[in-house]
Order: C-alpha cells, then sequence, then structure tokens
C-alpha cells in the first residue's frame, strides 16, 4: 500500500506539473494531428488499409517518443532528482509513475488521433483498439525507463530515440500484426508478453539507472 | 520523531562504531582523469556539528554528496548509521519543482517520506521560515532567498537524524540567516550536523568538529 501511495504522489506530481506547464501534451496532439493531415494529402488517391494501418503506428510510435522525451525534463531543469533518489521509497516507484504519467499524455494523444484516422483513412476496429492500448503499456514501460538513462547524458536529444525505436520493433510488429490480421490473438498476446516482460526488467533494474 | 522507512536495496547492518553516525575512511574521487578528493577520514558521532571548510574546488560537495549517498566514491568507503530516510540533505539546488507551490512540494516529499501529522508539520514550518503568507504561490515567483528557505524546510519536513547542509547561507538575507542561526541552536546536539562553509564563523558557534579540505 505504501508503495501504491508513494507512486500515486509521484503521478500526481507529473501530472500537476503538465497542467501548469503544458509542455508536453499541447506537443503531442499537435504533433499527431499534423502527421495525419500531412500523410491525408502526401498519399496518392486512397491508400489501402494495410497502408494506412503502419501509418497510424508510425504516428502513435513518434508521438509517444515526443512526450518521452519530455518525461524527466522538470527532474533535469530542476536538479528534483537527487530530491526523489533521497527519499526512502522504492526507486521503482519513481519510474512506475513517471510511466503512468506519460500513458495518460499518450492515452490523450491517442483519443485525437484515433478518430483522425477514421476521419481521414479506414474505420477504427476494436482489435487496433486494443492493441492500442497493449503497445501503450509498452511503449511508455520502455520509454521510460530509457527516458532515464538519456537524461543525464548530454547526447540526450539523440539517444532517446537511438535507444528506443530498435526496442520498439516488436511492439510495432505485434501491433500491426493485431491490427491487420483475422486472427489477431497471438499478436494481441505477443504485446502482453512483451509488455510484461520488459515492465519486470525496467522495474527490477531502475534502481541502477537513477544511481550513480 | 524522525520518520523512517525501509527501502529496497537498504541494508541494516550491525553498525560496529557505536555512537557514530557517520564514518569515512580514506575517501577519494575521481571524475576521469580528474582527483577531486583524495584520502578524507571523518568520524561524526551521534548529535556531532562537523564543520566542513576549504577553497573552491576542494571537494566540498563532492564529498558532502558522498556521504549523503547521492555519489559513490572511487576509493575509501564510507558507513551511515541512518537509513535513507533519517537523512536530510540540501545541496545547491533547493530539490523543489518551481512550477508547483511551496505547499505542493512539501506535501509531495512529506508524502515520499510517511511524515506523520504532514499537514500540520508543513504548515509549522512554513510559519517559523516566513513562507505562509505564500504558500500557494508557485516556488517560480520567489526569489532566491525565498528558494532557500523552502529548501530548508524540505530538509527539516521529516525531522532527519542526519543533516547535510552544503552552503546553507546561500542566498538568505541576515533574517534568514537568522532564522536558520535559531534552527540550528534548537537542534544542537539532538541531531548530528554535516556542514560545509565558506564563512566558517558563523557556525562556529555549534561546531563540534571540523574539517578542512585543502
Amino acid at each position: 500500500m505504501t508503495y501504491l501511495r508513494d507512486v500515486g504522489a509521484l503521478a500526481r506530481k507529473d501530472l500537476l506539473l503538465e497542467l501548469r506547464a503544458r509542455d508536453t501534451l499541447p506537443a503531442m496532439l499537435l504533433f499527431v494531428a499534423a502527421v495525419f493531415v500531412v500523410f491525408h494529402f502526401a498519399l496518392p488517391g486512397t491508400p489501402s488499409r494495410l497502408e494506412t494501418t503502419g501509418f497510424l503506428w508510425v504516428a502513435i510510435l513518434f508521438t509517444a517518443l515526443l512526450g518521452l522525451g519530455r518525461a524527466f525534463v522538470p527532474e533535469r531543469e530542476q536538479r528534483t532528482m537527487d530530491g526523489l533518489v533521497l527519499a526512502p521509497c522504492d526507486r521503482s516507484a519513481i519510474w512506475l509513475a513517471k510511466s503512468l504519467a506519460t500513458l495518460a499524455f499518450l492515452v490523450a494523444a491517442e483519443i485525437v488521433a484515433l478518430p483522425l484516422y477514421a476521419l481521414f483513412f479506414h474505420h477504427v476496429g476494436g482489435a487496433i483498439v486494443l492493441a492500442v492500448a497493449l503497445a501503450d503499456l509498452g511503449i511508455c514501460a520502455v520509454g521510460t525507463f530509457l527516458g532515464a538513462m538519456a537524461v543525464v547524458t548530454r547526447a540526450r536529444d539523440l539517444l532517446l530515440p537511438l535507444l528506443f525505436l530498435p526496442l520498439a520493433i516488436p511492439i510495432v510488429v505485434g501491433a500491426v500484426g493485431a491490427s491487420v490480421a483475422h486472427a489477431p490473438g497471438k499478436y494481441l498476446a505477443f504485446l502482453a508478453l512483451y509488455d510484461a516482460l520488459f515492465a519486470v526488467v525496467c522495474w527490477g533494474s531502475f534502481e541502477f539507472v537513477v544511481s550513480e | 520523531m524522525a520518520a523512517s522507512r525501509c527501502s529496497k536495496g537498504l541494508v541494516k547492518r550491525n553498525w560496529p562504531y557505536p555512537g557514530h553516525v557517520l564514518t569515512a575512511s580514506k575517501l577519494g574521487k575521481r571524475y576521469g582523469e580528474k582527483r577531486v578528493l583524495r584520502g578524507v577520514d571523518l568520524e561524526l558521532a551521534d548529535g556531532g556539528f562537523l564543520v566542513v571548510t576549504g577553497p573552491n574546488g576542494s571537494g566540498k560537495t563532492t564529498l558532502l554528496r558522498i556521504c549523503a549517498g547521492l555519489a559513490t566514491p572511487t576509493e575509501g568507503t564510507v558507513e551511515r548509521a541512518v537509513a535513507r530516510g533519517e537523512l536530510g540533505y540540501l545541496g545547491h539546488e533547493p530539490l523543489v519543482y518551481r512550477e508547483l507551490t511551496a505547499l505542493e512540494n512539501l506535501d509531495l516529499y512529506g508524502r515520499l517520506y510517511g511524515v506523520p501529522e504532514r499537514r500540520e508539520r508543513i504548515g509549522m514550518l512554513l510559519e517559523r521560515f516566513g513562507l505562509w503568507e505564500v504558500r500557494r504561490d508557485r516556488v517560480a515567483s520567489y526569489s532566491r532567498g525565498m528558494t532557500q528557505r523552502l529548501a530548508l524546510c524540505r530538509v527539516l519536513l521529516h525531522d532527519p537524524r542526519l543533516i547535510v547542509l552544503d552552503e546553507p547561507y546561500t542566498a538568505l538575507d541576515e533574517a534568514g540567516a537568522e532564522l536558520l542561526d535559531s534552527q540550528l541552536e534548537e537542534l544542537r546536539g539532538e541531531r548530528t550536523f554535516l556542514v560545509s562553509t565558506h564563512d566558517p564563523a558563523r557556525v562556529e558557534p555549534f561546531a563540534s568538529g571540523r574539517l578542512a579540505l585543502a
């Protein structure tokens, strides 16, 4: 219970910071909307469902990357990570809270993105929604972990995409598969397995990321 | 009463030095080729007040960060007889969020440290450090001195056993400095202090020992 209270306090802090600063969510919303508009005008004729599904996932991945890149900016700019690290809470609570806050921003962006996708391209089915939900968990778990690693380096803006995109390939494989397959069950199970595996790895090793 | 909680990675040791809160032996620190600390020994008894002095670049901040557990030494050992939640640390940065109010910052830390009667304790500290009237203002609107006062509230919030202060008088006006003096006077002997300063005369009345870094 104490652990969940700590996670709640830290996630509340991240949401409050975003509510005040409005640095991340508006940028994610504008980005994802702009990407769909660009795709809409850039694609000749009527693109197939297979093609546009790929664009949907590219848009989601890069929108997430935008949010992940900003996840630890308050801690970096105001050097508050020392304060969090010194607190007697389990350090993985910092990762979990940050992942949950990033997940909230990503879900908010997708609430705009999916109707736009349906408007410009094709109908969004239940399998896509389920794939988006499962992919979000993996994206936020892995991306937040890598964001914490990248934020302490000078090349953080370069490092995060370089670390994150290769690790996101299985997410793309599972998500695109689940979106286009007639029987998406095995792809959804693959995404769930990815989420569980990487969530455990990130949870268990975050302590070493924030220790000198 | 000091708030104390166990956490992952925290090992309760059979403390080999009765009465000592902090013991460091032959501490050294290198950043690449650059050596910033060399062969520092210190023993800090329970209730002691150790003042660390030295010119710029002598390694005061590095020593205090190592003692607080924020940095690891490249040579030597450091042993703390206090848990992470029993330590209060004030560094060069206030470690508060500028977009949050003083109340929100202290509430966050109060929750993380499991401070009993959190609201009352926060109110008492804000009043004592002259921030009660501006408690709902964002820290971004505070002056540097007010932010330092808030940082001191943060340090004292969980009533730590070991208090590590790196240049605590920085940015404080005379009234703020006197407030800090009164806090140090009140807690002297009851809490253990490790304080670095460029103005040793200011903390001389409280000091039980001095460590000069070259």
